[in-house]
């Protein structure tokens, strides 16, 4: 398991090397990310699907990002939340979700997923035109939803594993393999490679704001587990594992059968089995 | 005839899982239904609350739930204790979601199919939140307490008794494994 690993990792040094003029911090974040891959080793998991071997460093992450999301993010996105107009917040999550696009895009065909890379190309074309350059997301009403995506899950389908389970400083919960697919998405982003570095700093700073909006519009859910549970690492680390897992599933070669049983937990077992 | 009756035996047990997948539904479509005409009574919350106690206690097999979310706990548990935990869990998991229910005003849950899954039946269904892309849910039934009752929900692959019992553990673990304090304490949470 842990060749194989290795092998990819290599292979995919290549793919990078590619990319020789990208700048120098392009390349060390994904050297960086690559490196996290080769802990891709999986199969290592707990009888509860877990695998978090750095279980304390990830915790003091954890209380690190918590701290960051009462002081700053949390009061941050209610006073979005409260000062912004509804409507220049869709607009603004319509924007940032457009400038995704590409990037959904090219990994969508990476994935060899044509239908869904077609229906994101169509989505783009028609919220540049219909939706005036990505104001609005005139797709969604024609009945053409998005197919979001990231590099992720383009290592899932490519056969990578999950490999074990971080928490990532101001990112949140996540695994060895989304956090590279997230480096790789940052860093090989198609609309910030295109556009010059005035515009493609606008897009990072409209995303952050689209952020914003989304931790507030969730604040219920997000606040439940961040400051209600009584564990709210483990609670968080649960959560990201099975619903990533779901949406990997859906997408992915897996059999209905197969998602359905990541589910199932038997709570007669136990009462039948005194 | 001998071959009728044989063939109508045989036939019998399809028969019965049928309407076994059909109750499952039917729980599932009387539980939507009775959560959204909570939501829309009008109702003051802490009214509310205790109509999504009574849906929780007559749809859901609270016991078994209760127990699962215990987890290894529950086996050196007396019977008191157990009952009392279980009486507990009830109003506590009631009050947890039931406080959620601003987010589905003006939503609503559509049944797409239920189906007999080895020893449970599962029926999956779409919520339909104001704002939001639709989702899926889905709920776990059994009849092994006699009538249909759920057991486990399941929003997009994140499960309720997994969470429950990851909860519930750290819950315990903050009080040295003190069952009864856990209990009395459950009243305020």
């Amino acid at each position: 398991m842990v060749s194989v690993c290795v092998m990819r990792d290599v292979r995919m040094m290549g793919l990078n090397i590619s990319f020789t003029d990208v700048r120098f911090v392009r390349i060390s974040a994904l050297v960086a990310g690559f490196g996290l891959l080769a802990a891709c080793a999986g199969g290592a998991s707990g009888p509860d699907g877990i695998n978090d071997p750095y279980e304390s460093t990830n915790r003091s992450v954890h209380e690190f990002n918590r701290g960051v999301d009462r002081v700053l993010v949390g009061p941050a996105s209610k006073g979005y939340g409260g000062v912004v107009p509804e409507p220049v917040k869709r607009v603004v999550g319509n924007v940032a979700d457009t400038v995704d696009l590409p990037g959904d895009i090219a990994n969508n065909l990476l994935q060899f997923r044509l239908d869904n890379a077609a229906q994101n190309t169509l989505r783009l074309a028609v919220n540049l035109t219909m939706g005036v350059g990505g104001l609005f997301d005139a797709s969604t009403a024609i009945g053409l939803p998005g197919k979001p995506t990231d590099f992720g899950e383009t290592l899932h389908v490519w056969g990578v594993g999950e490999g074990i389970y971080v928490e990532v400083p101001l990112a949140g919960p996540s695994t060895a393999r989304d956090t590279t697919g997230m480096v790789v998405d940052l860093a090989l982003n198609p609309v910030r490679l295109a556009l010059p570095d005035r515009e493609a700093t606008a897009a990072t700073v409209l995303k952050l704001f689209s952020r914003l909006g989304d931790r507030d519009r969730f604040s219920e859910t997000v606040e439940s587990i961040l400051y209600d549970s009584a564990d709210s690492y483990a609670q968080a680390r649960l959560l990201y594992l099975q619903n990533r897992r779901f949406q990997l599933g859906q997408g992915g070669g897996a059999t209905a059968d197969g998602a359905e049983d990541d589910g199932f937990i038997d709570p007669y077992e136990d009462l039948y089995a005194e | 005839m001998g071959l009728v009756a044989g063939l109508a035996v045989l036939a019998l047990p399809r028969v019965a899982a049928a309407l076994t997948v059909d109750q499952a539904r039917g729980l599932v479509e009387k539980t939507v239904a009775d959560i959204n005409s909570i939501i829309s009574s009008g109702k003051g919350e802490g009214a509310m609350l205790n109509d999504f106690e009574k849906l929780f206690a007559s749809y859901a097999d609270v016991p078994t739930i209760a127990r699962s979310a215990l987890g290894p706990a529950a086996r050196q548990a007396s019977k008191a204790q157990l009952s009392g935990f279980t009486r507990a869990f009830q109003g506590y998991i009631s009050r947890k979601y039931g406080r959620r229910f601003r987010e589905f005003i003006g939503g609503r849950i559509e049944v797409n199919e239920a189906r007999a899954v080895k020893s449970y039946y599962e029926v999956v269904t779409t919520a339909y939140l104001r704002g939001e892309a639709p989702f899926e849910v889905r709920f776990h039934v059994s009849d092994r307490a006699g009538k249909s009752l759920f057991f486990n929900i399941i929003i997009e692959g994140v499960n309720m008794l997994a969470s429950e019992r990851t909860e519930i553990g750290a819950l315990l673990d903050q009080r040295g494994g003190d069952l009864d304090r856990l209990i009395a304490d459950m009243k305020s949470l």
